[in-house]
């Protein structure tokens, strides 16, 4: 099945921000990583387990009226990190962006580890997460040097 | 070089260049000789947990070198009861003082204070994870011992999960070619993950629950105590620690020149036996805690430490 007809699937957006190349089955959580949820008012339409030459099966999410920002798409890094976005105006692509990380994520997680210092909701300084690789995505918290467990980290979104 | 939160912010070289200020240190640390290279200067103490060697020592080590120390007191009365964040204790102590040493529960507060301050930060142990300044007391005392670091065989022995002792020496002896065993009963390995850094780093290292067939090839037997709390029953505890408990009577077919160390406080993991025999290295160690803490505080406060002090060094 091309492409294409994956797209059509939903109807094109006018205007707005398609979001591709999800790993299948992840779109729920990408939708709750970008805050998107009952409480948005913008048309969201989303697509599962559509089938991908490269992916073998993915999700698409298409949102309209809303353009999202580079430091939004890093926050899927951790649940999308082939995603590829397209912005799109007057139902053309008028740009495109993917992931870029670069040593740490910052402020989007909190570190999974239960005594580290930054459990403290209280504490002002910044959450960060150290890079060690992409493939696979390896993280360590800044301050306790603890590796995070993937699963449990997006459950820890800001 | 900001602070010392974990044995990464030094390099071998500076690592070898801080035991030699040391060695030269001693006699100002025994007493004999005054310098007060420190004067002028103030430690704040910040301990959020119980210590008594570490505080006790980089007190002395402070007023060794004519330098002050202000203490944070029993956490208990502080403003920390109070819930003042660790950020805001640093950002008043900063004001207060030249350097802070501290110890913290949680695991990543050295890190973290750090990044709040513009003083350096001693990282005095961070809940289970690094205590980078126990680790130069004790690559001292083992230098003392061997006349080097490198190429040794190091036994570490205990509970090697929570024991942030082993955790910042074990980087330490790795980078120094050392060749480690762990030996620990399976509920207190070493965490996964240091064990990939070690072997990520060309580290030698095999893992045991074997201590005691462990002690005839080694150079060095480093003991860590075992929490009782740990376990969920005594008698699983019991069963467990007495593997982890050295005799003199263990030691016979040991090396001539092997040591043992202990981070203190022990409990009965070493039998006062051992305290007699020519392996015991213990009570030295705590007091090259003095020493080596008093060459950091050089090294972090940027004062050069002369080439002759004098004494008997």
């Amino acid at each position: 099945m091309s492409q294409e007809h994956n797209m059509r699937r939903v109807t094109a957006i006018r205007n707005g921000t398609v979001i591709d190349h999800i790993p299948a089955g992840h779109a729920m959580r990408v939708l709750e990583m970008l805050g998107i949820d009952r409480s948005s008012s913008v048309p969201v339409s989303m697509v599962m387990n559509v089938p991908s030459k490269k992916m073998g099966t993915k999700d698409i999410i298409k949102v309209e009226d809303r353009e999202l920002n580079q430091d939004e798409l890093n926050r899927l890094a951790l649940v999308a990190p082939d995603a590829h976005v397209a912005i799109i105006r007057a139902y053309s692509v008028a740009e495109k962006l993917t992931i870029e990380l670069g040593d740490e994520i910052v402020n989007v997680v909190r570190c999974t580890f239960s005594n580290c210092i930054t459990t403290n909701p209280r504490e002002p300084l910044a959450h960060r997460l150290r890079i060690l690789s992409m493939t696979p995505l390896e993280l360590r918290c800044h301050y306790c040097g603890r590796p995070q467990d993937l699963d449990e980290l997006v459950n820890n979104v800001i | 070089m900001p602070g010392l939160i974990t044995m990464d912010d030094l390099s071998n070289e500076e690592i070898l260049s801080i035991l030699d200020d040391a060695q030269r240190l001693l006699p100002v640390a025994e007493g004999t000789t005054y310098l007060p290279l420190l004067q002028g200067k103030i430690l704040g103490n910040l301990f959020f947990e119980p210590s008594t060697r570490t505080r006790m020592s980089f007190e002395t080590a402070m007023k060794r070198l004519g330098g002050d120390v202000v203490n944070l007191g029993d956490v208990k009365t502080s403003s920390v009861v109070k819930g003042e964040t660790l950020y805001d204790t640093i950002q008043m102590v900063d004001g207060y003082t030249d350097i802070i040493a501290m110890r913290h529960p949680r695991q990543g507060a050295a890190q973290y204070a750090q990044d709040a301050a513009r003083v350096p930060i001693l990282n005095g142990g961070d809940g289970a994870g690094h205590h980078p300044t126990q680790t130069m007391l004790d690559l001292f005392t083992i230098q003392q011992a061997h006349g080097r670091l490198d190429g040794l065989k190091v036994v570490l022995a205990g509970d090697l999960r929570y024991g942030r002792t082993v955790h910042s020496l074990s980087h330490a002896l790795t980078r120094f070619g050392c060749e480690l065993i762990l030996a620990s009963p399976s509920l207190l390995k070493m965490p996964a993950e240091i064990v990939s850094d070690l072997n990520a780093h060309g580290g030698n290292v095999t893992e045991t629950e074997d201590l005691l067939g462990s002690i005839e090839s080694a150079d060095v037997v480093y003991m860590t105590r075992i929490q009782k709390e740990r376990f969920a029953d005594e008698d699983e505890y019991a069963k467990v620690a007495g593997a982890y408990k050295l005799h003199a009577s263990n030691l016979d077919g040991a090396k001539e020149n092997m040591i043992i160390m202990h981070p203190l406080p022990r409990v009965d993991e070493i039998h006062p036996s051992v305290d007699q025999t020519r392996h015991a290295r213990y009570f030295e160690q705590a007091f090259n805690g003095v020493v080596a803490r008093m060459a950091l505080l050089c090294r972090l406060l940027n004062v050069e430490v002369p080439a002759d002090i004098g004494g008997d060094a």
